[in-house]
């Protein structure tokens, strides 16, 4: 049985428009892999495809060799970070108690084993001084490693990340990625296999095991070496001439 | 009036409608405060007001063919909000736009049946400003079994309805029935709307809901003190209203609404954290360390 996330064929219509087309991909634990591509290349629906929150036309989506209803509590989520209502009035630790909010029974206040995956899920994201500050009293950063808390709550072995960097500072931006290594490598306890996507190009081909260039299907795969060889992926998956100062950036090898 | 006349008149047995009315606004400002909790921080207000406009002809109809105005009212208000539930999962039309057809259409269908009946005039201005002896006896029952009703499902959903509050496509995620919350929560509106709409009146009745929650979010930043401290706003305030109006003779309805408008400015005013007052202050000791009287305008 194949650990990590498998996804075969996958297509996706959206208001009758293709959206994917035959999208192969395989994260396994321990890799931190990033996921890039222009606007409207499909970089949401594949991670809302992957967590069934989107119709998928023909092919299948595997979480460690089992269909996604039975193995829901292994995919983490965090949504892109404006879908939240920051305004409510609730705890940080409230929050991350709400990614067990599946689990737990009608009426039935949480128990000792969900206080626990909230002590973890905190301790993972470096939080746990904050747990009883208000969320709307947040920076932009430490609300990100809230969402992060709440999508590890169920101790998830895949986690999917959606534009975690947006509106960030490079400090800020510098240390999420290297939680999101450690939380990949399993420096705190078991190996994830995490997929993250961004427009931030530097910081994925830096830290990132391996790189995916998304548009509609699966570009080009590799890491960062491999993928700077290929100008001709980048120049397809960005709709770009290849001797545009993008690509003339990308293959000097400076981070963007 | 001094308050110990308001007492021995609340004890006085030819004036028994007068308790039961301080028992249906205080059972209503418990039951709307807590439910208004969610109305407030999912911005539902408007929601809010559009089911206690589509209750007007359930109230109406019941009127008419002399049957029970709660059930009447449930009927009418539980239709449009599952309407209105339906209508606003589609993204083509925003939820607003769905709601101003829904309640102007049901409120105006409500007007047209009662001009029917005889003594319209009469009955409207009950039905929309409320009456201080609207409330059948027998309907006390029905509306504090309502509000327990309106508790218990809101306790038993709680922590999904925080979970789908505060993030929509997480909940979705998480595999929680996201359709079925909101359903369940546009219901239990219409419950607390219904059980308070005799005595506090179709139009005003808006304010129960959003005033003390209002209030009480400007009080606290932990939501369950927030649901304790909005109901405690609507009965203190209720109590209060029913007091002014019976000893000066004001619509009771109204009076009510004015009394928790004037709670939630006194707290926008003074609330300790998020007060204008507490504000100013907090932009007058920065001051110094930047530009003089800077502060105050940023």
């Amino acid at each position: 049985m194949s650990a990590g996330l498998r996804v075969r064929g996958v297509e996706v219509d959206l208001g009758g428009r293709p959206v994917l087309r035959g999208l192969d991909l395989d994260l396994r634990p321990g890799e931190l892999v990033g996921l890039i591509g222009p606007n409207g290349a499909g970089k949401t629906t594949l991670l809302r495809a992957i967590l069934g929150l989107t119709r998928v036309r023909a092919g299948e989506v595997l979480i460690d060799g089992h269909p996604l209803r039975r193995r829901r509590a292994e995919i983490g989520y965090v949504p892109q970070r404006h879908e939240f209502a920051w305004d409510f009035p609730i705890s940080v630790e409230q929050v991350v108690l709400t990614g067990r909010a599946g689990g737990l029974r009608p009426g039935r206040g949480p128990g000792v084993a969900d206080w626990r995956a909230v002590d973890r899920a905190l301790r993972l994201v470096a939080m746990t001084d904050l747990r009883r500050r208000p969320v709307g009293e947040l920076s932009g950063g430490q609300r990100q490693r809230v969402l992060v808390a709440r999508a590890l709550a169920l101790d998830p072995s895949v986690l999917l990340l959606d534009e975690p960097f947006t509106g960030l500072d490079l400090p800020t931006q510098e240390s999420l990625l290297t939680m999101f290594t450690g939380l990949a490598d399993g420096a705190n306890g078991e190996a994830r296999a995490v997929l993250m996507t961004t427009h931030d190009i530097g910081s994925a081909l830096f830290a990132c095991r391996r790189v995916v260039l998304l548009n509609r299907t699966v570009v080009a795969t590799g890491t960062a070496a491999e993928l700077r060889a290929r100008p001709d992926a980048w120049s397809e998956t960005f709709g770009v001439g290849v001797d545009s100062p993008f690509l003339r950036v990308l293959a000097a090898g400076v981070t963007v | 009036m001094s308050p110990l006349d308001f007492l021995a008149d609340l004890t006085n047995p030819d004036l028994r409608f007068l308790p039961k009315a301080l028992a249906v606004a205080m059972m209503s400002s418990i039951v709307c405060g807590v439910v208004g909790c969610y109305v407030v921080l999912r911005g539902m207000a408007f929601i809010g007001d559009a089911v206690a406009h589509a209750v007007f002809p359930g109230l109406a109809v019941a009127f008419v063919l002399s049957g029970n105005l709660i059930v009447g009212g449930t009927v009418a208000g539980v239709l449009t909000a599952v309407l209105i539930a339906v209508f606003s999962q589609g993204r083509r039309l925003k939820e607003d736009s769905v709601i101003g057809v829904f309640f102007v259409a049901a409120f105006a269908l409500g007007v047209v049946i009662i001009s029917r009946a005889p003594g319209y005039a009469g009955s409207l201005q009950q039905f929309l400003f409320g009456s201080i002896a609207g409330v059948p006896d027998r309907d006390l029952v029905v509306i504090a079994g309502t509000g327990l009703v309106v508790l218990t499902v809101l306790f038993l959903l709680h922590h999904g309805l925080v979970a789908v509050t505060l993030d929509r496509e997480m909940a979705r995620a998480l595999g929680l029935r996201v359709f079925l919350h909101d359903l369940v929560l546009y219901v239990l509106v219409t419950l607390a709307v219904v059980m308070s709409v005799q005595t506090i009146g179709n139009v005003l009745v808006l304010a129960l809901l959003v005033a003390p929650a209002a209030t009480a979010r400007l009080l606290t930043d932990r939501l369950g003190a927030m649901m304790v401290l909005a109901p405690v706003v609507g009965v203190v305030g209720a109590t209060v209203g029913l007091y002014v109006s019976w000893s000066w003779d004001l619509p009771v309805g109204a009076t009510i609404v004015l009394v928790l408008a004037a709670a939630f400015l006194l707290a926008w005013l003074a609330a300790p954290r998020h007060g204008v007052l507490a504000v100013l202050a907090r932009g007058r000791e920065r001051t110094p360390a930047t530009r003089p009287g800077s502060a105050a305008v940023l």
